[in-house]
């Protein structure tokens, strides 16, 4: 069976040393680990101003990697010309963008939000967000970005009817509170990857699997923060 | 998965449940961990029951009575499992002349180690009397412990790597687990406190799996003062294990994480990894 990581990104995080957060490590990382491609986003780009600039730097970066290496470039929909990141994205033939709410500044909930939403749905791309980067327990001082929340799902996935979701870092709780306060259409609309759920004894992965249906999860290794073991272990655990 | 343990393997961060936690799936729990524990390799989970895990007192501060229920539900368990489980003496050192009775009754029955949890700050007097004792008999102190304080939080009287050397200095003689690495809080900041503390050791469990953890673990302690476990997720456990795998350690420093260093501190017999050596031997 052909692996694919919906949760992986390329570059240095403000906050802490990511051990070569580079595409040659990352393939690297798949080849040991069995997983095919990956859908790469871009970890300066969560803290630039102008998201353009770092998504120049994310696809020449995967350049020479784009067989394996699917870029997942941000989109930050209050500041200027960010539809043309959009059009930049499906140009690229990539399968998603991301966005990260918390980081930018702006309310899920709030109009440039549903902009998003809807141009992401008009152009076939996932919209990927992020619950967390790293335990809130362990973050820097100058870290202050909220956590997603449940809201904040909600609120995007009724945004526009043909929105797809795919949210990544999420644990149990966060999952169901989305789940069940959506309709089935609206939940069948959300994706969520496997790399902040437990694993045995207490399983969580395995009950959302029960509740949720596996059908909904898919493989999210959160490289270059986490070790990409993490997600294929819980795996074959649950 | 490969499912014959390539060698020994200690969990030394493991807990069971019992009776009444309050959860009507607690014999599920135990036995799902010990089934897990068989696809993992885990030759021999070091566990304890901090009283009633918060159905009758705090976690975190558990009440005499409930110290003792599990820690008598504990002994239990190890006693059904003699072959694959040890158990901790879990104390509140609140209540100091219960403490060194529980750890007098633990003793009574072949002390492997004494369990504190977040009810006293470590650098407390209070817990000078458990140490001595620690020391007395020749078993570590498994610390729980939030990587890094930067303030209080609900439910736990938290202690971090500083306040942990501050217990150890006092106590050269005895021996200290740092708990759980991976469980919260800036472990960068545990790691560069304990770089030259040689009596406080680390436990590598925890949920969290953040890479250079175990470079950095291994750059400031040394594979000599760490140790592999789980708590609460042994996905994570494993995922470290097969990090460590891939890190290309020398075969003798892999082995002193996996249980080399186990054996070493809680003075585990041969008996106990028996089974899992004859599987290292070749087959004929």
């Amino acid at each position: 069976m052909s692996l694919i990581d919906h949760n992986a990104l390329i570059g240095p995080y403000p906050f802490r040393r990511l051990p070569d957060p580079t595409p040659q490590r990352l393939i690297a990382e798949m080849d040991r680990l069995g997983i095919e491609r990956a859908w790469v986003g871009h970890v300066p780009s969560i803290f630039y101003r102008d998201v353009a600039a770092g998504n120049d730097e994310l696809f020449a970066a995967l350049a020479p990697h784009r067989v394996r290496l699917l870029p997942v470039p941000a989109v930050h929909p209050a500041f200027p010309g960010w539809p043309r990141e959009i059009a930049r994205a499906r140009a690229e033939g990539c399968p998603a963008v991301r966005s990260y709410p918390s980081h930018y500044g702006f309310a899920a909930s709030e109009s440039a939000a549903r902009e998003l939403a809807a141009a992401c749905a008009d152009s076939g791309l996932e919209l990927v967000l992020t619950v967390r980067l790293e335990d809130e327990r362990q973050r820097h001082w100058l870290d202050t970005a909220a956590e997603l929340i449940g809201a904040d799902v909600r609120a995007l996935v009724r945004a526009h009817p043909e929105v797809r979701l795919l949210v990544t870092a999420a644990d149990r709780a966060l999952v169901e509170e989305v789940h069940f306060g959506a309709t089935p259409e609206e939940a069948a609309r959300i994706r969520w990857d496997v790399s902040w759920i437990w694993g045995p004894p207490e399983d969580h992965l395995a009950q959302l699997f029960r509740t949720v249906g596996r059908e909904r999860f898919v493989l999210g290794t959160h490289f270059p923060f986490r070790l990409p073991e993490s997600a294929l272990a819980k795996l074959e655990l649950s | 998965m490969n499912r014959a343990a390539p060698a020994p393997l200690v969990d030394v961060h493991v807990h069971f449940l019992h009776d009444r936690c309050g959860r009507t799936d607690w014999e599920t729990l135990n036995a799902r961990r010990l089934a897990v524990g068989e696809r993992i390799g885990i030759t021999l989970h070091v566990g304890s029951i901090l009283g009633s895990f918060g159905h009758t007192s705090p976690t975190y501060f558990p009440s005499p009575d409930d110290v003792t229920y599990g820690n008598e539900a504990m002994r239990a368990i190890e006693a059904a499992q003699a072959q694959r489980v040890r158990g901790y003496t879990t104390v509140n050192p609140n209540f100091t002349e219960h403490a060194v009775r529980e750890i007098g009754i633990g003793a009574d029955h072949g002390l492997t180690g004494i369990k504190l949890a977040a009810s006293r700050r470590a650098g407390d007097p209070l817990l000078d009397p458990v140490c001595v004792l620690a020391a007395e008999h020749g078993v570590p102190v498994l610390h729980h412990v939030w990587q890094h304080r930067r303030g209080e939080v609900a439910g736990q009287e938290i202690s971090d790597a500083l306040d942990l050397t501050e217990l150890a200095a006092r106590h050269p003689g005895a021996r200290f687990i740092l708990a759980h690495i991976g469980g919260g809080g800036d472990w960068t900041h545990s790691l560069r406190a304990l770089m030259d503390v040689p009596n406080v050791y680390v436990d590598l469990s925890g949920s969290g799996v953040d890479r250079g953890m175990l470079e950095l673990c291994l750059e400031c302690v040394g594979a000599e003062r760490l140790l592999w476990g789980t708590d609460l997720t042994m996905d994570t456990g494993l995922a470290k294990l097969r990090a460590l795998d891939a890190m290309g350690l020398p075969a003798e420093g892999l082995a002193a994480i996996r249980w080399k260093n186990a054996a070493r501190i809680f003075r585990l017999s041969a008996a106990v990894f028996a089974a899992a050596t004859q599987d290292l031997r070749p087959k004929t």
